[in-house]
């Protein structure tokens, strides 16, 4: 086990966000206009929707499963003390509305935080004013729900 | 049909899921992009990982255009990446468009506790409630919107 400023889990997390960085570029992602023909249902009808997008989770998902139910034979992760897994389990109004509104923000731009993040390897014009705005969005929304999991979990009970 | 490339998608999603693999099992931390962005500023008191994991994201996805160009958008053989035009009824401006956007999903990932990775692969690969509560309401909210706007 080591501190969450030692060499090894800092090198952890730099592989981990390279190769994230790396599987939004293949699956395409970061292409905003590509998510949005995802998301366009109306499509269908015309045969002109692109579901390619789905393959992301099919391919994600049986891989991180994997890793959940290796992580459960064990006391703790590899270079520190505990798993941080939300101890939180109740589906309450916070949870639903901060989806929906997170929901209208995707559907109008195609843009889902990780991809906003690897998109400032290519700058696209009006990239920054997106940021901006993820990042104040992100700070209110801290004023009415308490960052970290301590403070969540003081707020549920 | 625009495209389909369900190969490049299924690669790329097997290394996101090998990315959150590595998080989990090396530092057991969710590779949830909305929480690791949004903890970045005080009260945070582990901001050097977060900060170690998104510079190596945006370096990992100009490395990848460069060594597997041609993909999709950027780099030297790719489209350029572009932001999405508002639909023509919208007439504040693009600016405002993404802008708003922007809020929204910093506000609503905020409180709804994650996004399309926290929610949507490490949260349903946990077999967590609240995740498929959150990945069906904001995949459904989004459908909508972009059928309303009309945006494509």
């Amino acid at each position: 086990m080591s501190k969450p400023t030692s060499i090894p889990y800092l090198l952890t997390a730099a592989v981990s966000g390279a190769l994230f960085g790396v599987g939004l570029y293949v699956s395409q992602m970061v292409d905003p206009l590509k998510v949005l023909r995802f998301l366009d249902f109306t499509a269908i009808p015309t045969g002109g929707w692109d579901p390619s997008l789905a393959f992301v989770m099919i391919g994600a998902i049986p891989v991180m499963f994997i890793a959940v139910q290796i992580g459960r034979r064990r006391s703790a992760p590899v270079f520190a003390s505990q798993f941080h897994e939300p101890e939180y389990t109740r589906i309450d109004a916070r949870l639903v509305a901060g989806a929906a509104i997170f929901g209208l923000g995707w559907g109008m731009s195609g843009i889902c935080p990780g991809p906003a993040i690897s998109l400032i390897a290519f700058w696209p014009p009006n990239l920054l004013v997106f940021l901006l705005a993820l990042f104040v969005g992100s700070y209110a929304g801290a004023f009415v729900l308490p960052s970290g999991s301590g403070g969540r979990l003081a707020l549920a009970r | 049909m625009d495209a389909f490339t369900p190969i490049p998608a299924l690669l790329g999603g097997v290394l996101i899921g090998l990315a959150s693999a590595i998080l989990w099992l090396g530092n057991g931390r969710i590779a949830g992009i909305s929480g690791i962005f949004g903890q970045l500023l005080p009260p945070a008191h582990t901001v050097v990982w977060r900060l170690v994991f998104l510079v190596a994201l945006v370096g990992g996805t100009f490395a990848a255009a460069y060594l597997i160009p041609g993909i999709g958008v950027g780099g030297p053989a790719g489209r350029p990446a572009m932001l999405a035009s508002p639909p023509a009824w919208f007439t504040g401006g693009t600016i405002v468009w993404v802008a708003i956007s922007g809020l929204l999903t910093g506000f609503g990932t905020k409180i709804g506790n994650g996004c399309t990775s926290g929610h949507g692969i490490c949260g349903l690969a946990r077999l967590s409630k609240r995740s498929f509560a959150a990945v069906a309401v904001f995949f459904g909210v989004a459908i909508i919107t972009v059928t309303l706007t009309g945006i494509v």
